[in-house]
């Protein structure tokens, strides 16, 4: 019998009934009377500085309700990473200058949507064009234009992060790889575009029902950019059609919709068509990557320098945050006795380039993976033996950033050396590449500056045992308030269904940081275990007075029975308790209250998982085209809490990673995106979905709820890699750059064709 | 400038005025209030809009709504039976079909006319009949399973 009553049991996903019977209610189909319909103008330059922007027209024609520029701002600059003003570099409506196409200069406020839309085209800008610099390695030279005021050669920051001794150890090496990769962009594709509702009433109270990750960050900067008070803010969340990264900083529709309000007093609703989507919002980084990796002959890794040059695009956002973490990732999953790594982040007139599920990891993990086949088949070792020999174990630190304390690492690597045994010999031109990765259970450094704990929770419970949780945590489609309801009723001993969770509403919940860098099952379900056991102990008073039980005894409730944990036969209903509790207490409603805040300040996460995939690919060598056809992954992210959900992520990522891997990109010329249409915009769709398999691992982590850990982004990281690796194998070619479109394997093959010919020729 | 449309949604018929411009999509969430269907690319390329006009799925982005006159169109709000789910939306959710649910109707739309055409659909055919969806959560899979379900006859429809 399982130790648990509710986790890890197969549960329909809470608010499921909603969206499939088309009740749900996203911030899209909100609509309140007497909304207004917002529309945002954006440069059509990468480069320029504001002359004039004469509104005239626009606010005169008939519908249209406000119009505001840059000057209707309060002329700050904004950025997620508080701490550090000189990162804070955004104003959202550019007051004098546009730094890439689509930065917001004015929004309107109008009666309908094709008004606004109209009343766009009567303001008119007066810019006068600068030089532009797309390329971040153009970007660092003394010739680049400069972006934003005071930045010598447009470098946004930097990052540096060393141990052992690294120019030592590389000559104790017996042999030293030197590879360059490129990664390219990816764009989210959440399929609910970024929306906001701003409704600004006569009271000077801002309520705003928006898109997003991160009520509680929302409401934050927010008060930073409109000079009000928080408390003064609510940031409703409603249904959340996708995040992956896109949606927890403040963004155009949220901004413009608050100011716009402001000015009238009336709701304003605006919603980003496809289009400014794709070009308009965020993305993830294309990184330059220069790595050198030294072994001994038996395939101990001794030392790693990796170099990377960011494309950061106009602002800071969070590429701060993607720079550092892709140098951490790059010595993941193993034991590097010495690691140095230099990170450059550059301004570029493009869109800017942030956080994206994964969060660099699946940029380091591609380069990493790839270079580490490479060293292996230098070797004459087997892949799976090289990282088995160097990969993390449980209680492993990593040295100045990191406890790992749970690691599966190994029991995943034995699972799929089995599975790649079980596919016995392949036929020809096809292969299986493996790679291996970690990630993250949510960070820990607080750049954000909240006095707040990250997590908190309040757990209430009512007359009938029914229970209410209130968590600052957002539900974006991931199924984190599954995961929390499953939590509490664990803890508490009830069943799921008696559960009832209110998110991400900051008017009547905790603060919490969010959902994002896959920190909610660990930190927010931490808040609401301990919200649940708070509230559980009130009960436990009066239920220990009814049972007239001995002190030295300890009581539990499991599936609504209160009792001994010694003799569970011993015991009273929960229900009665609840009743005799509030009774007891003046009437007084049960409320517990959790939160938490990771420890072991200066160090990443918390906690980490761990996994393998191994990908298995068919290559056709006469067009370079190749199927995916099996993804096969051994996961290790602790105690399963939902395990519908794990599945979900897991498949889910092999679609979004894979699409990194095989197609996604968004080459721009000359700062343009040349593909902001998703019909343009290649994807993984159903008929190019390879069969997937998970091979869960059972580990516990010391740190997580239950023993969970991270269980949404880790899986985002390995399958470029696992691509990469398994093309090699079915056909010996190997591409350095993302994504590896059939076009580049076609290219490759012809090259080593040319070169095999030579060999021959003078052989002859 | 204004025509009537008469139209025929969820059993419900309906006299609106609307511009010669105006989508079906635009008729269905802004003039009927059915915003069940959902709005994600603007150019028939993602498939979260899809309803079923006159029995055959349709990208209701794509279509003028005064082109669906005389017609009868079935929306995601019109799929569950009283206050029983169909054997779809039933299967979706236990086999976690669902995550942010922002492709869901669409998905349910097509994978409706999908199996009343052809209720034995095999994987192959299930996996082409929703190759014009976009899902940018659940990677499909969990689709095809919940598919599969259904035409193997795992869930009963209620008459």
């Amino acid at each position: 019998m399982s130790k648990y009553s509710v986790i890890g049991t197969r549960v329909n996903m809470v608010g499921g009934t909603d969206k499939v019977t088309g009740n749900a209610k996203y911030t899209t189909d909100i609509n309140l009377p007497g909304m207004l319909y917002g529309k945002i103008l954006r440069s059509p330059h990468p480069h320029a500085k504001i002359l004039r922007i004469d509104t005239r027209k626009a606010e005169k024609m008939v519908g249209v309700k406000a119009v505001v520029t840059g000057k209707d701002t309060i002329g700050k600059k904004q950025g997620i990473w508080r701490r550090f003003p000189e990162l804070c570099d955004e104003e959202i409506l550019c007051r004098t200058k546009v730094r890439f196409i689509g930065d917001p200069v004015a929004s309107v406020a109008a009666i309908d949507e094709d008004t606004a839309e109209e009343a766009l085209e009567l303001i008119k800008v007066d810019y006068e064009v600068l030089p532009a610099v797309f390329d971040p390695m153009e970007a660092i030279t003394e010739e680049a234009p400069q972006i934003h005021e005071g930045v010598e050669l447009n470098i946004n920051v930097n990052r540096h992060i060393e141990w052992g001794n690294v120019d030592d150890a590389f000559k104790k090496c017996d042999h030293i790889r030197e590879d360059q990769f490129v990664c390219s962009s990816q764009a989210h594709m959440c399929m609910e575009t970024h929306c906001a509702i701003a409704s600004f009433d006569y009271n000077g109270k801002l309520t705003v029902w928006t898109s997003t990750q991160s009520s509680y960050y929302i409401q934050v900067l927010l008060m930073g950019m409109l000079g009000m008070r928080e408390g003064d803010i609510r940031v409703i969340n409603p249904y959340t059609g996708g995040g992956f990264g896109s949606k927890f900083e403040l963004d155009s529709a949220q901004f413009c919709a608050s100011l716009l309000s402001k000015k009238v007093c009336k709701p304003v609703k605006i919603v980003l068509n496809r289009m400014e989507e794709f070009t308009a919002t965020k993305r993830r980084t294309p990184m330059y990557y220069f790595l050198k990796l030294g072994a001994k002959k038996d395939g101990t890794l001794l030392a790693k320098e990796v170099r990377v040059i960011t494309e950061g695009g106009a602002y800071t956002a969070m590429g701060a945050t993607a720079l550092y973490l892709t140098g951490f990732f790059s010595s993941f999953p193993y034991k590097y006795p010495n690691y140095r790594y230099d990170g450059y982040r550059a301004y570029t007139n493009t869109q800017t380039s942030s956080a994206m599920r994964g969060f660099g990891a699946p940029q380091s993990t591609f380069v990493g993976e790839s270079q580490l086949d490479m060293m292996a088949d230098d070797l004459g070792i087997d892949p799976i033996e090289i990282r088995r020999k160097n990969g993390m174990t449980p209680d492993y630190v990593v040295p100045g950033q990191a406890f790992i304390q749970s690691c599966g690492l190994h029991q995943c690597l034995d699972k799929i050396e089995a599975h790649i045994k079980g596919r016995g010999k392949l036929p020809p031109n096809r292969g299986i590449g493996i790679a291996a990765y970690g990630f993250m259970s949510g960070g820990i450094f607080n750049w954000f500056d909240t006095p707040y704990a990250f997590s908190a929770a309040i757990v209430k419970i009512n007359i009938d045992g029914k229970v209410d949780v209130f968590t600052g945590a957002n539900e974006i489609g991931q199924g984190s308030d599954t995961t929390l309801s499953l939590i509490c009723a664990e803890e508490l001993g009830v069943n799921f269904d008696d559960i009832r969770i209110h998110s991400a509403d900051t008017g009547i919940c905790p603060a919490d940081l969010g959902a994002w860098g896959s920190r909610q099952t660990l930190m927010s379900g931490n808040a609401v275990k301990m919200a649940a056991a708070d509230a559980k102990r009130q009960l436990m008073e009066f239920a220990a007075a009814k049972l007239g039980v001995n002190i030295v005894y300890d009581l539990d409730i499991k599936d609504g029975w209160i009792h001994l944990i010694d003799r569970p036969e011993r015991g009273v209903s929960y229900f009665d308790i609840v009743k005799a509790a509030i009774r007891g207490k003046d009437g007084e409603t049960i409320i517990g209250r959790g939160h938490y805040t990771p420890h072991r300040k200066g160090m990443i996460s918390p906690a980490y998982s761990f996994g393998i995939q191994a990908a298995e690919v068919e290559v056709d060598p006469e067009t370079g085209k190749y199927k995916l056809l099996r993804a096969t992954t051994a996961h290790d992210s602790g105690q399963v809490i939902n395990p519908v959900g794990i599945e979900g992520q897991l498949e889910g990522a092999i679609m979004m990673a894979g699409g990194y891997g095989y197609c996604e990109d968004q080459p721009h010329e000359n700062g343009r995106i040349l593909n902001p249409a998703i019909g343009d915009y290649q994807l993984i769709r159903s008929l190019d979905m390879p069969e997937t398999n998970i091979l869960e691992i059972d580990t516990y982590e010391p740190e997580g709820p239950f023993g969970a850990k991270e269980a949404g982004e880790g899986l985002t990281n390995p399958t470029a890699g696992a691509i990469g690796n398994a093309i090699y194998k079915a056909v010996g070619v190997r591409i350095n750059t993302l994504p590896i479109t059939p076009e580049k394997v076609f290219k490759a093959l012809k090259e080593k064709e040319k070169k095999e010919k030579k060999k021959k020729k003078k052989k002859k | 400038m204004k025509e009537i449309l008469k139209i025929k949604v969820n059993g419900q018929s309906h006299e609106l005025l609307v511009k010669p411009k105006t989508l079906l999509l635009e008729v269905l969430r802004d003039h009927l209030g059915l915003t069940g269907t959902k709005r994600a690319c603007d150019s028939g390329a993602c498939g979260a809009c899809t309803v079923i006009l006159d029995g055959m799925a349709v990208k209701s982005c794509s279509i003028l709504a005064l082109q669906a006159d005389g017609s009868e169109v079935m929306t995601i709000e019109g799929l569950a039976t009283g206050n029983e789910l169909h054997p779809l939306q039933k299967a979706f959710l236990d086999h976690g079909a669902v995550q942010c649910g922002f492709c869901t109707p669409g998905m349910l739309m097509s994978s409706k006319a999908m199996l009343d055409e052809n209720p034995k659909a095999n994987k192959q055919q299930i996996k082409e009949g929703i190759d014009g969806h976009i899902c940018r959560c659940t990677g499909y899979n969990s689709l095809v399973r919940a598919i599969t379900d259904v035409v193997k006859g795992e869930y009963k429809e209620v008459k």
